[in-house]
C-alpha cells in the first residue's frame, strides 16, 4: 500500500512552497523580483544613499549637467537630482503599493459579494462597468480634482480608476471556484455561506488578483506620474517621479537630464513590476497549468 | 421493524419552475446501522436524492412535495440555516470524486478538524483526534500525513480522508453519492472493505449510491433501484438478485457480464431512458419493456408490495408469471 503514497518527509510541501519553488525557476520573474528589490532597498535606505538634500536649493549650482559631484545633474532651483530621485521613488512606490492594497480590498470585496452572491451580481457587476466606461487616468483626474492634490487624495483617486477591473477579475476568479465540488463538501459539512466564501473560495481565487495587483502597481506609479505632469499630483516641493519630471518639462531642452533620469526610473519601476506579474501569472494561472 | 432513523416520503423534485419532474414520487426508510443501496443509470435521479436528503439542491431544482425524516424530525419543515446545522452533526456525505472534494489549499488534517471544532471540541483534541481518525480510516503514518496537502494523497487516500471527514461529524445518517466509482478497481475493493468494516464497527447507518451492481451485492443490506426518477423497486440485497420482480431490475441483472457465460457480445438494455423533458404518460421504463402491455403506456404504476419486504412499480411483478430468459437477452 505504500506504494500509492508519496513519502511522508515531503508531506509539509505547502502549496505555496510549490508555487514558490516554481517562481524561483521562472526567468521573468526573478528579473523583475530583481529589479524590485533593487529599487525598494534604493528607496528604503534613500536617507543614507543620497548624497544631498533633496530640498537644498542653491542658485550656483542650478542646471548642472551630470558630473563627478552631481552624478545626474542638477535642476533649476540647484537640488541634486539623484538625491531627488531617490526620496520621490519613496512617494511614488508608495502611492503604488498603497493603491495596489486599497484595489486588492475593494475589489476582493466587490468581486466576492457579486461572484458569490448571485443576486447581488448584476446591480454591482453594471456598476464596475459604469465606472469601466470612463478611462481610468480621466476618473482618476477627476477624483483627484475634486478631492484636492495630496499623496492620500492620488492614492484614493487611482484606486477607484482600478477597482472596477479588479472586482471583475476576482468575480470572475470566484465563479470558477464556487462551483468546485470541495465549496458543496464544505457546505455537506454544515459551513455558513461566509464561511464557505472566506475559507473555501477566496483561498482557491487569489491567484489572479495577485497577478493584478502587480500590474495596479506599475499602472498606479505611471498614473501618478501623469496625475503630477498636469498639476493634480502630490504638492511640490516633496519630490516624486511624476513632479520631477513636471518641473523639468520647461527646461526640457537646455536640461535633458532632469526629465530624462526620472523618465528611466519610472521605466525600470514599471517594467521589474510587469516582469514580476508575468511571472506570477506564468505559475500562478490556471490555464498554463500543466 | 423499528423506526427507521431516516424516511423519506413522496419526495418530488422538479426543475424549470415545475415543468420538468426530476425525482417523483420517491419513499423509502433507511433502518438504524442498515445499508441502503441506491442504484439507478446516470441521469436516474441518484444524485438529486442525495442532495434532497441533504438539503443541498441547486437553485434551479425545488422540492416540491415530500417528507424527509430524520430521527423523528422533518427537516423538509425546517428552516434553511436549521437545516445547515444538521449537516455536518446529523448528516454527513461522501462525494465521488476524491480528487476534487477537498480543498486544494488547506492542509488534509485541517480539513478533518474543522468539523471537530464545530462540535466545540478545542484545537489541540481536535488535533488528536484527527489523527485517531486517520489511523481509523488506515492512512500510513497519519502523524505526518495531517499536515499534507490533497495534492500530496492519491485518490484512494483523499478518499479515506473524505470518509474520515464524515465520521468525525459522527452523523446519524452518511451518504456515500459514488465512493468508489472515480478510484481504480484494487483501490475501490479497500475503500468498500473499509466503509463496511467501519459501519458494522460504528453501526453507521448508510445511504450508499452507485451505479455497480457489484459493489452493491458487496455492501448493501437493501436496495432501492430508481428508473428515471422513480422507484421501481426495493428489496433486500439477496431477493435483488436471487428474485427481482421488476423488468428492470431484470434487465439491469441480466446486463452484468459473467465470467464464466460464453463470450459474445454484452447484454444491453435496449433503447434509452426517456429525456427528462418528455416523460411517457405511463410507465417509464414502457418503451424499452419486453413484457409491456397497453396498460403500461396508459398509466403509472403505483409502487405495490409483492412480498413483506419487496416492492416494485410494475402491473405485472415477476411474481405473477415466470418469465423467458430469451425475452431478456
Amino acid at each position: 500500500m505504500s506504494a500509492v503514497i508519496s513519502d511522508p518527509a515531503t508531506a509539509s510541501q505547502s502549496p505555496t512552497w510549490h508555487v514558490a519553488s516554481r517562481l524561483v525557476h521562472n526567468r521573468s520573474f526573478m528579473i523583475g523580483a530583481g529589479l524590485v528589490l533593487a529599487i525598494a532597498l534604493l528607496t528604503l535606505f534613500a536617507g543614507w544613499l543620497a548624497p544631498f538634500d533633496p530640498l537644498r536649493s542653491s542658485f550656483r549650482t542650478r542646471l548642472r549637467p551630470p558630473d563627478a559631484t552631481y552624478w545626474l545633474g542638477t535642476d533649476h532651483f540647484g537640488r541634486d537630482i539623484l538625491s531627488r530621485l531617490l526620496f520621490g521613488a519613496r512617494i511614488s512606490l508608495t502611492i503604488g503599493l498603497l493603491t495596489a492594497l486599497a484595489t486588492g480590498v475593494a475589489g476582493t470585496l466587490i468581486g466576492a459579494t457579486a461572484g458569490f452572491f448571485r443576486p447581488l451580481d448584476n446591480p454591482v457587476m453594471r456598476l464596475m462597468d459604469a465606472l469601466m466606461a470612463f478611462p481610468a487616468i480621466l476618473l482618476a483626474i477627476a477624483v483627484a480634482a475634486v478631492l484636492g492634490a495630496s499623496v492620500p487624495n492620488v492614492i484614493i483617486a487611482l484606486a477607484v480608476a482600478t477597482t472596477p477591473h479588479t472586482a471583475r477579475i476576482v468575480r470572475a476568479s470566484v465563479l470558477i471556484v464556487r462551483e468546485q465540488e470541495f465549496v458543496e463538501a464544505a457546505r455537506a459539512l454544515g459551513a455558513t455561506e461566509l464561511r464557505v466564501l472566506f475559507r473555501h473560495v477566496l483561498p482557491n481565487a487569489l491567484g489572479p488578483l495577485i497577478v493584478r495587483l502587480t500590474y495596479v502597481f506599475a499602472t498606479a506609479i505611471l498614473a501618478e506620474a501623469a496625475l503630477s505632469f498636469i498639476g493634480v499630483g502630490p504638492p511640490p516641493p516633496a519630490p516624486s517621479f511624476g513632479s520631477i519630471i513636471a518641473q523639468g518639462r520647461d527646461f526640457i531642452a537646455e536640461a535633458p537630464w532632469i526629465t530624462i533620469f526620472p523618465g528611466f526610473a519610472i521605466m525600470v519601476s514599471v517594467l521589474g513590476l510587469n516582469l514580476l506579474g508575468d511571472g506570477l501569472r506564468d505559475v500562478l494561472d490556471p490555464r498554463m497549468r500543466t | 421493524m423499528a423506526r427507521p432513523i431516516l424516511e423519506v416520503k413522496g419526495l418530488t423534485t422538479t426543475l424549470a419552475g415545475g415543468t420538468i419532474t426530476i425525482l417523483e414520487d420517491v419513499s423509502f426508510g433507511l433502518q438504524p446501522g442498515e445499508v441502503l443501496g441506491v442504484v439507478g443509470e446516470s441521469g436516474s435521479g441518484k444524485s438529486m436524492l442525495a442532495l434532497s436528503v441533504m438539503g443541498l439542491l441547486p437553485k434551479a431544482v425545488r422540492r416540491t412535495a415530500g417528507r424527509i425524516v430524520l430521527d423523528g424530525e422533518d427537516l423538509a419543515a425546517l428552516s434553511p440555516d436549521r437545516w445547515r446545522e444538521r449537516r455536518g452533526s446529523d448528516l454527513a456525505m461522501i462525494f465521488q470524486e476524491p480528487m476534487t472534494a477537498l480543498n486544494p489549499v488547506m492542509r488534509v488534517g485541517d480539513q478533518v478538524a474543522e468539523v471537530l471544532r464545530r462540535q466545540g471540541i478545542p484545537a489541540k483534541k481536535a488535533r488528536q483526534e484527527t489523527i485517531n481518525l486517520f489511523r481509523k480510516v488506515e492512512i500510513p503514518s497519519p502523524e505526518q500525513r495531517v499536515r499534507g496537502y490533497p495534492h500530496e494523497l492519491s485518490g484512494g487516500m483523499r478518499q479515506r480522508v473524505m470518509i474520515a471527514i464524515a465520521l468525525a461529524a459522527n452523523p446519524k445518517v452518511l451518504i456515500a453519492d459514488e465512493p468508489t466509482t472515480a478510484l481504480d478497481v484494487t483501490v475501490q475493493a479497500q475503500i468498500l472493505d473499509l466503509l463496511r468494516k467501519l459501519q458494522k464497527e460504528r453501526g453507521l447507518s448508510l445511504v450508499f449510491i452507485t451505479h455497480d451492481l457489484g459493489v452493491i451485492a458487496e455492501i448493501a443490506d437493501r436496495v432501492l433501484v430508481l428508473y428515471a426518477g422513480r422507484v421501481a423497486e426495493i428489496a433486500p440485497v439477496r431477493k435483488i438478485f436471487d428474485n427481482p420482480q421488476h423488468p428492470y431490475t431484470r434487465a439491469l441483472l441480466a446486463s452484468i457480464p459473467e465470467i464464466d457465460r460464453p463470450r459474445g457480445r454484452l447484454v444491453t438494455i435496449e433503447g434509452a431512458v426517456p429525456s427528462i423533458g418528455a416523460m411517457p404518460k405511463g410507465c417509464r421504463y414502457a418503451s424499452r419493456c419486453p413484457f409491456r402491455r397497453d396498460i403500461c403506456e396508459q398509466e403509472s404504476p403505483r409502487l405495490g408490495l409483492v412480498s413483506s419486504d419487496q416492492a416494485a412499480a410494475c402491473v405485472q411483478p415477476f411474481g405473477f408469471e415466470k418469465p423467458q430468459e430469451e425475452a431478456l437477452a
